[in-house]
């Protein structure tokens, strides 16, 4: 049966189509390799879709135009990399607080500071977690194929929508650049804002709830802010309850919430005696190892980690009980290694690179090799 | 009857000190919304961090974005673009709209959007503790400045007519009639309406300043106020301590 949605696009548009069919209807941005792709998509899209397209004066801007947009009712978004991404962070920490809904592409090079504009790296992956000051959860979902871009930004799209938190898809630029064949089906759900101006917007009865989100417009009289706010939006700037409140829901909401939004990916991993545990395009290179090692014999699983935040820990405690060692191959130098393993209590390897290139699957494999020696 | 202030409001109480001019400017913005016969529901008020974005966000009853400090222009425009029904007033003040937030500005001056700007202008950063602003003038003393200011300050309305705007008005809080008339005229432009009020802060500027009393404050921004066909009259130096008032229109 042939699929008519089926098309060879690259990476990044495969990321803009997604955005697309998820219901976005707001982009802002600033240019920035390698993610500029994604820009240029949308500029002529949007705006025959009944979007908006605005080219801001930085990402600080941009970042601020999405979340005013967000609150005016829109779909919003917007795509960056690296230098752009740290310019970000005070309105990420904005969203977080506001609790306003909004998809962030970070397609990733190497860094830090200017780097490698055009070559890969995975080094932004604790900077989306903790990269703003104070404590906030936002989702970050990782593709490793043009199909997950497509995939994974509409869930980027849902799953902001659903817990009004910032989701970031993050990309890397091997995988924003490549190209192949990718289904733009049209089957999901979309999830839709709850626009209930009777209810508060920034309170639940639950320490773990969402609130409704009514837009700008809508009658409500909102109050946004910034600043700690009780649950209708007045500022509490000295009250030690509303804000450990506020902190506690906007974090619990998320965390309470793990098996709705990890999502990961088992191959071989029944009768494995070791396992790779890793994502994004670095996922493709150990999912090629695996398969050469079977052929050879090697007991060899791998977990892929497509949820990176919040972090999928109870499938990672798991993997870590049921092998011998777990390997860990990463485009830095051991972010997602340093977080997982307080929850993995067997020996890990890691395979760290940092030179602005793929890592090969001969390297993980040569990898897996000495640590079952 | 209800009259615009009550209709208007949110709370019934204030954070500004005494003798603060930024309680003169919310009254006007609100008369002048009230004169236009704007809906409630249609508009959108955004602010930075600072005492002037305090003037909006909670007093008064409609939408209210009260952001991070320098952003507002940017919140701003995302949101009129995203509903351009939306009647959309940025209030902030010197330092957040044209210090950390200056780049933004003149950007949103150039692209010319339906926006109204109201910037207040108290020539120092209040909320922080009286540290020197982009509008702090030649020679005043600062908590970062002790012996004097030695740097020129912005002309805002020569500012962001410079970089598109096409409606720019500068008052001070003590001629609240014509502040309404420019702030309706700013809202009435299609494009981007800006309007500088001057309005003076007894608590971080007047006492470092030997202003003995708030009087002595407001009479000498009365003062320092000269009308455009005054101006041929000041020396280059003596302007730089001036404020230039009126209107500031597509004729200029």
């Amino acid at each position: 049966m042939s699929d008519t949605s089926r098309k060879i696009l690259m990476g990044n548009h495969a990321a803009a189509e997604g955005a697309l069919a998820a219901g976005c209807t707001f982009y802002a941005g600033y240019p920035i390799t390698p993610s500029s792709d994604i820009m240029e998509f949308l500029a002529d899209q949007l705006p025959r879709r009944g979007g908006a397209f605005i080219q801001m004066e930085d990402e600080i801007a941009s970042i601020s135009a999405m979340i005013g947009a967000s609150w005016a009712g829109a779909k919003a978004m917007t795509a960056t990399s690296g230098p752009g991404l740290s310019l970000m962070m005070e309105g990420l920490g904005y969203a977080a607080f506001t609790e306003t809904p909004c998809v962030i592409i970070d397609v990733q090079r190497a860094g830090p500071a200017t780097g490698q504009a055009t070559r890969v790296g995975a080094g932004d992956i604790l900077q989306v977690r903790f990269g703003s000051h104070g404590d906030y959860c936002p989702i970050a979902l990782c593709p490793w194929s043009v199909q997950e871009m497509y995939d994974l930004t509409i869930r980027a799209f849902n799953l902001a929508e659903r817990f009004r938190v910032p989701s970031f898809l993050l990309a890397e630029e091997a995988v924003g650049h490549l190209r192949e064949s990718v289904s733009l089906h049209q089957n999901f759900e979309r999830v839709e804002r709850n626009r209930d101006i009777t209810r508060p917007p920034f309170g639940t009865p639950e320490v773990d709830g969402v609130p409704p989100m009514p837009a700008f417009g809508d009658g409500a009289n909102l109050m946004v802010t910034g600043s700690t706010h009780d649950e209708w939006g007045y500022r509490k700037v000295d009250h030690p309850r509303e804000h450990a409140r506020l902190v506690e829901r906007i974090n619990r909401k998320i965390l309470d919430h793990q098996d709705e939004i990890g999502q990961v990916e088992r191959r071989y991993l029944e009768d494995a005696e070791v396992a790779i545990l890793a994502y994004g395009f670095t996922g493709r290179s150990a999912f090629a190892a695996v398969r050469t090692l079977r052929a050879q014999g090697v007991k060899v699983g791998l977990l892929r980690l497509i949820t990176l935040w919040p972090f999928p820990e109870n499938a990672v405690a798991e993997l870590g009980r049921s092998v011998r060692a777990v390997i860990i191959p990463e485009m830095n130098r051991g972010q997602v290694s340093a977080w997982a393993r307080q929850f993995l209590r067997c020996p890990v390897h890691c395979l760290n690179q940092t030179n602005g290139e793929v890592i090969e699957p001969n390297a993980i494999a040569d990898k897996v090799r000495e640590a079952m020696s | 009857m209800t009259r615009a202030m009550e209709q208007w409001l949110r709370v019934d109480n204030t954070a500004f000190c005494p003798g603060c001019g930024h309680g003169i400017l919310l009254g006007s913005l609100l008369r002048a919304i009230d004169e236009l016969g704007l809906e409630q529901k249609q508009l959108l008020f955004v602010s930075g961090i600072g005492c002037a974005a305090w003037i909006p966000s909670p007093n008064i009853k409609a939408d209210t974005l009260h952001t991070l400090h320098g952003r507002a222009v940017a919140y701003a425009t995302g949101a009129k673009l995203a509903n351009p029904r939306l009647t959309t007033i940025v209030v902030s003040g010197d330092g957040d709209l044209t210090s950390i937030g200056g780049n933004h500005l003149i950007h949103a001056a150039r692209r010319n959007l339906d926006l109204t700007i109201l910037c207040a202008n108290n020539q120092i950063y209040g909320m922080t503790g009286g540290q020197t602003a982009p509008t702090t003038p030649l020679g005043v003393k600062t908590a970062t400045d002790p012996r004097g200011n030695p740097y020129r300050p912005f002309d805002l309305c020569a500012l962001v007519k410079a970089a598109g705007a096409p409606f720019a008005a500068r008052w001070p809080v003590t001629r609240p009639k014509k502040l309404v008339e420019s702030i309706k005229r700013a809202i009435q432009t299609p494009g981007l309406g800006f309007v500088e009020a001057l309005s003076p802060c007894p608590t971080q500027l007047g006492r470092r300043n030997r202003f003995d009393d708030v009087a002595a404050l407001y009479d000498h921004l009365n003062r320092s106020c000269v009308s455009r066909e005054q101006v041929g009259q000041l020396s280059q130096k003596e302007l730089l301590n001036h404020f230039v008032i009126g209107e500031f229109g597509e004729d200029e």
